[in-house]
């Protein structure tokens, strides 16, 4: 009990110094903390339309930070969800453009698995050099990261190029579009959200009750035990970078399949190290994910208002990675909360 | 047979030399400031981070004092600075040391981002503060070749190639070397011996810091006198994996950054290049030569190399 108490309280607690730090950051340029958070909020939940567009925000992250959640689960650092998303998103656009004629019914889930598939290609790629020659994944990851952008970017300039201004592919058929369940002024509100939460469930099951979880979890926790235990490690491995390199890649695919309805070159926009954050303060569950998703979104969404207010959007990232900082060193917030306790 | 032609015409291009040099440079800088850091027993994968604050604050101080050089100096101790957290947290508080460098990297991103608008009065990119000054190195600028490739050259690539022995020596000729590869490969014996393994830690991630920034700053003031939003474009990643190509050592760190720094150059001198026959679409593809080749050589090599033992192991004293 006490483990899960401080698993939840390590976290809000960073949260909340990361917000207050953040705010002296706010005063040191001039402004006013209380009018850019009070911004900040009305821009995430202020209105019907601001709520959608958070939850609209939350989709991609949960599938991002599962992915991150999950190879820390196998004891992978996965910097490369980034990476993963755009080649996800690519083939489900590739495969969602040759989708005319074909039924929804069967259209929407190839094109989810051709991101998932793009996904976890790229970073299997990742798990097998780790696997086969030790090559670290935060160094391979990082690498493939640009590879996929400067792809990506190529792709809508050259072969995939539509139109003229900003680089884009031409859209998805109609049929591989997920249909809206809620629209709210100009914003559609798609089953991807439903989608993300129906994933963070089954990794969930994969994770708690199933062999290949305990595996997963067994060689994060302890390769050389896992190991003697008769795991292989180098097969964990490639797996797990797989499944993390699906859940990407899913993303990648909703925002097209959901949001753009085809390929950007702005699609991925730091959503997949957005993953890194939000696998840390959800601690790797992956129902804690889902609320560290809609925290990040929130804070995404809310920091738009803020620049109306004199405030740089940047602040967010900011805070972000003291609220990271806070949770790698979870010994500095315990050793505050103590303190607090004790002096009551 | 263009390609082979063009290739040619790079490789005895004088000015190609000179620009794999200069690619190096923040390379080397951040490279010799991993090997500080792992050497002592903590991995420092905020080197990215570090960059660009490195980069960004050589700017603005360059800025509001009119002097480059001073952007450069003054950009030092704010390295030292900000990796201060990454010791704090990773010796004192034994925290994940790649997720405590991760934090990093995201508030130097976040900072340098945020800072533009109230400082320069525009996002994206600042103004032109002014860059140091190249100069000519006596008795080789006459000599043909030589004197185009290196004459006239930057003294902070030289500084850099000149701390790849300065390294080198410190840590294989001096007792603090001696007590900083003890700490890195068995710290339980370094303490019994009397070495204080938390000072030393925290000397080797706060001259990474120092390090690390240096190289961002030749980046922006060094050589374009500006700043760029997220300028460093991942050659943190690429310095680390050039010292773990260089296995943990500064001479073997160089060679490995004069590798992705020719990478670099050649993808460069290949986008300009007239007699390569490909279209504007094609081009930015030969961006990717530095990482690819990054992604193949630690793939490949990395079997052969060995870190120090205690990388990455949080120290607890026992009482």
């Amino acid at each position: 009990m006490r483990g899960r108490l401080w698993a939840f309280l390590v976290p809000l607690f960073s949260v909340i110094i990361a917000l207050l730090i953040a705010a002296a950051v706010i005063v040191m340029i001039g402004q006013n903390p209380v009018t850019a958070y009070k911004a900040m909020i009305e821009g995430a939940f202020g209105d019907l339309q601001a709520l959608a567009d958070t939850i609209i925000k939350t989709t991609p992250l949960i599938l991002t930070g599962l992915a991150v959640g999950f190879g820390f689960r196998a004891g992978l650092f996965n910097i490369g969800a980034e990476g993963q998303m755009i080649m996800g998103a690519i083939l489900a656009t590739v495969v969602g453009m040759n989708m005319r004629g074909v039924p929804p019914s069967l259209a929407i889930p190839l094109t989810m698995i051709a991101g998932m598939i793009g996904g976890a290609a790229w970073a299997s790629i990742a798990g097998y050099l780790k696997a086969k020659t030790g090559a670290h994944e935060v160094v391979t990851t990082i690498m493939l990261n640009w590879i996929a952008t400067y792809i990506s970017s190529y792709l809508i300039t050259g072969p995939l190029a539509v139109g003229s201004g900003t680089p884009k592919s031409p859209e998805i058929a109609p049929s591989a579009k997920l249909p809206p369940i809620v629209t709210v002024g100009a914003l559609e509100m798609t089953s991807g959200i439903v989608i993300s939460i129906i994933a963070a469930i089954v990794i969930y099951i994969v994770l708690e009750k199933t062999k290949t979880g305990y595996e997963v979890k067994a060689t994060g926790f302890n390769p050389y035990a896992a190991e003697y235990g008769g795991i292989s490690i180098s097969k964990n491995t490639v797996m797990s970078m797989a499944i993390s390199g699906a859940l990407a890649g899913l993303a990648g695919a909703l925002e097209v399949m959901g949001l753009h309805h085809r390929f950007l070159g702005t699609l991925s926009g730091g959503k997949g190290f957005d993953g890194i954050s939000i696998a840390l303060i959800g601690q790797n569950h992956p129902i804690g994910i889902i609320f560290a998703s809609f925290l990040i979104a929130s804070l995404r969404t809310g920091s738009s208002n803020m620049q109306f207010v004199g405030v740089p959007k940047h602040i967010v990232t900011i805070i972000q990675g003291i609220v990271i900082f806070l949770v790698a060193a979870d010994r500095i917030v315990k050793t505050l909360l103590r303190a607090k306790k004790v002096r009551r | 047979m263009k390609i082979l032609e063009g290739l040619w015409n790079i490789f005895t291009n004088p000015l190609f030399y000179k620009l794999t040099l200069t690619a190096s440079t923040p390379l080397l800088f951040a490279s010799l400031g991993g090997v500080f850091s792992e050497i002592t027993g903590v991995v420092n994968i905020a080197l990215e981070g570090i960059m660009l604050l490195g980069a960004f604050s050589s700017v603005v101080i360059a800025y509001y004092t009119g002097s480059a050089w001073l952007g450069f100096l003054l950009s030092i101790p704010i390295g030292i600075g900000f990796s201060w957290f990454h010791a704090w947290a990773s010796i004192k508080w034994r925290g994940n040391q790649i997720v405590s460098a991760t934090a990093l990297i995201l508030v130097a991103q976040g900072l340098t981002g945020f800072l533009m608008e109230p400082i320069f009065g525009q996002p994206g990119q600042t103004p032109y503060v002014g860059r140091i000054d190249e100069i000519n190195i006596p008795g080789v600028s006459n000599i043909p070749f030589l004197g185009e490739a290196i004459g006239t050259i930057s003294p902070i690539v030289l500084l850099a190639f000149a701390l790849v022995a300065f390294t080198w020596f410190l840590i294989y000729k001096t007792p603090l070397g001696l007590r900083m590869r003890a700490v890195g490969e068995n710290p339980e014996a370094a303490d019994t011996l009397g070495v204080n393994v938390f000072k030393i830690r925290y000397f080797g991630v706060l001259m990474s810091g120092a390090l690390a920034s240096m190289g961002g700053a030749f980046l922006s003031i060094g050589e374009v006198g500006n700043f760029r939003e997220l300028m460093t474009g991942g050659r943190g990643f690429i310095a680390l994996a050039a010292m773990i190509l260089g296995n943990w050592n500064p001479i073997g760190a160089m060679w490995a950054c004069l590798l992705f720094g020719m990478s670099e150059a050649l993808a460069n001198q290949f986008q300009s290049s007239h007699l390569l026959n490909v279209s504007a679409t094609v081009k930015p593809l030969f961006n990717l030569f530095p990482f690819i080749v990054t992604l193949v050589v630690v793939a490949g090599l990395i079997g052969r190399t060995r870190p120090p033992a205690a990388d990455g192991v949080p120290y607890e004293k026992e009482e």
